[in-house]
């Protein structure tokens, strides 16, 4: 403790105004504020002691709540990887094979990602903010284990340079930054990222029987006479898209997306500490399993008929609700505009599931397109509240 | 029956340190001061007495030049011994050295029946010369209130909810006369009513429960149900163009001791409190009182902070600094001045916080437990990031963060429209305490209604 505070103290000079890596300063202020809390204290006037909370603690609790997914992703994608090639193995040497494949991309998400951050904070001097330290760990879920990492690093540079820095860093985003990423390649690599890409092959050949598609894409390509449950049960496994299979998550997909019941703990952890916003959780879901009542009732199609319960465990949706959603920075603000946010957000990622023949999940545009409505919503439900306060002056 | 108004927005910092409820005796201090840094909305003081003069308690020290009526007078007798000053002469504190037995400056005493028929514009006039006008603040701005305006309603707060206040019961008793003389006198001013509200949560208070001419009020919930704008927005809020007044119980008595007794009485009870106190308790002194004496011998470390008033809205001041105008507590806190590693990643059970992130697990704790807490920020300062925590200690119908950001903008319209008339700075000091971001609201609140005020 002791040795470490002289260190720092050791090193502090060279950092200041006039020493010689003077332009770093504020990069130094990050460790030091991440090593210690430090000794400020608050001003004279105005409130003397302050809640044991900032900004830190805040971000790491949505990281926290982001482990069990990640874990079994990581378990997932070795899970997929052998049922392709057909072996079977004990939990751990597939763990190991998602780890292998997992662990480079969040190190190039955090590098490149902090990376940029130093260099803003340099070159605009101001404190590092923590938000990277969530949006750094939510890209690497929303990628497919087989993606390039060139991709992952350019993805991210974009994602914090456009989604975020020209706007004024950590707080002042429109747009998600993890989403703005996954956009990014969506639109910028269409052929890369979609096809087979969900599972790991490695150098193996996948056997015959097996087919990687996620189950948004067979309830998409379902024609005709059939039923999405029926092509569910004809899959090349018995039970390979049952809705406890789905549920559990061992289904390709994005690294982290799969398992709706992991990212249920992690929302449970975010509710808990109020750290994430329950009502926007909740309203997602329930717009989402609204609007597949409704297609349920026109049943135009297959895929219009796939009981509404499915949407819910498919896709991204839980992934997007719980922790893409809920970001303080892009979502409502008022608790009455949470309510009306989420609920959109579940309504238009069925909408565009099921209607948009050119991509199969709706969750990641459903969400952009409400960060740019968040405000406007906001607007109105304030311009309420000011309208109160005008009517009980002319009284 | 009196209708009790709940809330339940808000949060209690349950801190150690709380005083017992016992008056104990210390021989009296040899200086006083007289602050004008106390007085919100002084802008020009100007002195009307040099070093060495003498004064007695009651006598005139200051005015402002914006309001030349309002008086800021001398607390006791004696002589006068410092004049401070600051930077570009900014004055600072005029000291006081004083007698061994107080000389009061004269005044005339008025039977109940001249009282009655007193004008208006007389009793201003008295209220005013005789430096007890300053306890009359207005709404909006929580400025001091201008002698010449008709305020809608007068509001007071029969209690304190802050960080370790002192009992008002204990504080005031044996004043309800003097308290009752000074609401029939502001009863002069108003168009509306006068009101007072009292904790619900507590046993029905025996100084407010017989007093006439009042409107009484209950209240329910975590601090700041105690605030008397919390007060105002659940009563009768304020509107645009509205004028309202506030005062303290204290501010009720010391008028009706003006007019009883004739006599400028500085006397009060302050409570004695916080975590490096050894003994907190209650103490009578008088308004500006030197600490010094209060404090010997009864702190339990050196590395501290006194704060005149609570720890959320009080100021700091040196060891042997004087008590601010409008105080009733001193608060002594362990100064947070060292760095611990890790500090942000901890868990903790010691440190209290409205949050449940990693590792703050205050909230586990049962409800009574009392907080040791330091003056550390806890965290740096980051820009805001919106968590909807605000809204969550404000208990009114606004929506702090729009409003704060509102203000950052300068953007005047919008102030308004988003209530900045109806809050003061303690009124948002929890809002400060809970910031993630750690930005100093009440500062920039008090920017605010700066800003509409010059406007």
């Amino acid at each position: 403790m002791k040795f470490l505070e002289d260190l720092v103290n050791n090193l502090k000079p060279n950092f200041e105004k006039g020493g010689k890596f003077e332009k770093l300063y504020w990069v130094f202020e990050g460790f030091e504020t991440f090593l210690f809390q430090m000794g400020t204290t608050t001003s004279g006037k105005g409130v003397h002691v302050r809640d044991a909370i900032d900004l830190k603690r805040l971000m790491i609790t949505v990281v926290i709540a982001m482990v069990p997914a990640t874990i079994f992703g990581m378990w997932n994608v070795g899970h997929q990887h052998f049922l392709a090639i057909g072996q079977e193995v004990g939990f751990w040497l597939k763990f190991w094979i998602g780890f292998k494949l997992v662990l480079p991309i969040i190190i190039v998400s955090y590098a490149v990602g902090l990376g940029i951050e130093f260099i803003f904070t340099s070159i605009k001097k101001h404190p590092i903010a923590e938000g990277f330290l969530v949006t750094g760990m939510l890209i690497p879920l929303v990628v497919p284990p087989t993606i390039p990492l060139w991709q992952v690093a350019l993805a991210t540079a974009f994602a914090v340079i456009i989604g975020k820095e020209v706007f004024g860093g950590t707080g002042m985003n429109i747009f998600n930054v993890a989403l703005t990423a996954r956009a990014f390649l969506y639109f910028a690599y269409p052929q890369e990222i979609s096809g087979e890409i969900w599972t790991y092959f490695g150098d193996q050949v996948p056997i015959d029987s097996y087919s990687g598609a996620t189950a948004l894409a067979v309830a998409a390509a379902t024609e005709g006479s059939s039923t999405v449950l029926g092509d569910f049960a004809n899959a090349w496994q018995e039970g390979f898209y049952s809705l406890k299979n789905l549920f559990i998550g061992a289904v390709p997909g994005s690294i982290g997306e799969t398992s709706t019941f992991m990212i249920l703990i992690g929302a449970v952890i975010l509710w808990l500490t109020r750290v994430g916003s329950g009502k926007i959780m909740f309203s997602v879901f329930v717009g989402a399993y609204i609007m597949g009542l409704i297609f349920n009732f026109f049943g135009a199609n297959p895929y219009m008929e796939m009981p509404a319960h499915y949407h819910l465990v498919t896709g991204g949706l839980a992934f997007g609700a719980v922790f893409m959603a809920t970001d303080p920075v892009t979502a409502t603000q008022t608790e009455t505009g949470k309510w009306i946010y989420g609920f959109f957000i579940g309504i238009l990622t069925v909408l565009i599931r099921v209607l948009n023949p050119a991509y199969p999940e709706g969750i990641m545009l459903a969400i952009l397109l409400m960060n740019t409505f968040a405000p406007l919503i906001d607007f109105y439900i304030v311009k309420a509240n000011k309208k109160r306060r005008l009517q009980r002056a002319t009284v | 029956m009196i209708e009790t108004i709940r809330i339940k927005k808000g949060f209690d910092i349950n801190l150690k340190g709380k005083a017992v409820k016992r008056i104990e005796e210390i021989s009296p201090p040899e200086t006083y001061a007289l602050k004008p840094t106390d007085f919100i909305g002084i802008i020009r003081p100007k002195l009307m007495v040099k070093e060495g003069d003498t004064v007695q308690a009651g006598t005139p020290i200051l005015f402002c030049k914006k309001n030349e009526k309002v008086k800021y007078v001398a607390p006791v007798s004696g002589e006068i011994a410092e004049i401070v000053r600051g930077e570009k002469r900014k004055l600072l504190e005029v000291r006081i050295l004083a007698d061994k037995d107080i000389k009061y400056a004269p005044a005339k005493k008025y039977s109940s029946s001249e009282i009655n028929g007193l004008s208006k514009q007389d009793v201003a006039r008295i209220l005013c010369d005789q430096g007890i006008w300053p306890n009359i603040m207005q709404r909006p701005y929580g400025i001091i209130a201008n002698p010449e305006d008709e305020p809608r309603d007068i509001f007071v707060s029969g209690y304190d909810s802050s960080p370790l206040a002192p009992d008002y019961d204990f504080i005031y008793q044996g004043q309800e006369q003097y308290i009752q003389t000074g609401i029939d006198i502001l009863n002069k001013f108003v168009k509306g009513q006068l009101h007072l509200t009292v904790d619900a949560d507590a046993e029905f208070s025996k100084v407010f429960s017989q007093l006439k001419n009042i409107n009484l009020h209950k209240i329910s919930g975590p601090h700041p149900a105690g605030n008397v704008g919390i007060q105002i927005h659940h009563i009768k809020p304020i509107n645009k163009g509205d004028i309202l007044w506030t005062t303290t119980p204290f501010g009720l008595a010391q008028i009706g001791k003006l007019f009883m007794e004739g006599k400028y009485e500085a006397e009060k009870v302050i409570a004695l409190t916080g975590p490096e106190v050894k003994n907190p308790q209650y103490y009578k002194v008088r308004t500006g009182t030197s600490i010094k004496k209060i404090l010997e011998n009864n702190l339990l470390s050196d590395n501290i902070r006194v704060v005149s008033g609570n720890a959320l809205t009080g100021e700091k001041i040196a060891k042997d600094g004087y008590l601010g105008f409008y105080h009733n507590q001193i608060t002594v806190l362990e100064e947070g001045n060292k760095p611990v590693l890790l500090g942000w990643f901890k868990p903790t059970f010691k440190e209290l916080s409205l949050h449940r992130a990693l590792g703050l697990l205050s909230f586990l704790n049962p409800k009574k437990t009392e907080y040791n807490l330091n003056t550390n920020t806890r965290g740096d300062k980051r820009a805001f990031v919106l968590s909807g925590v605000f809204e969550k200690v404000l208990p009114m119908d606004i929506y702090p963060t729009n409003l704060f950001k509102a203000i950052i903008t300068e953007d005047y319209d919008e102030m308004e429209a988003l209530g900045i008339y109806e809050v003061i700075e303690e009124d948002v000091a929890l809002c400060e305490f809970v910031d993630v971001s750690k930005h100093n609201i009440q500062q920039i609140v008090r920017d605010g209604i700066e800003l509409l005020q010059n406007s």
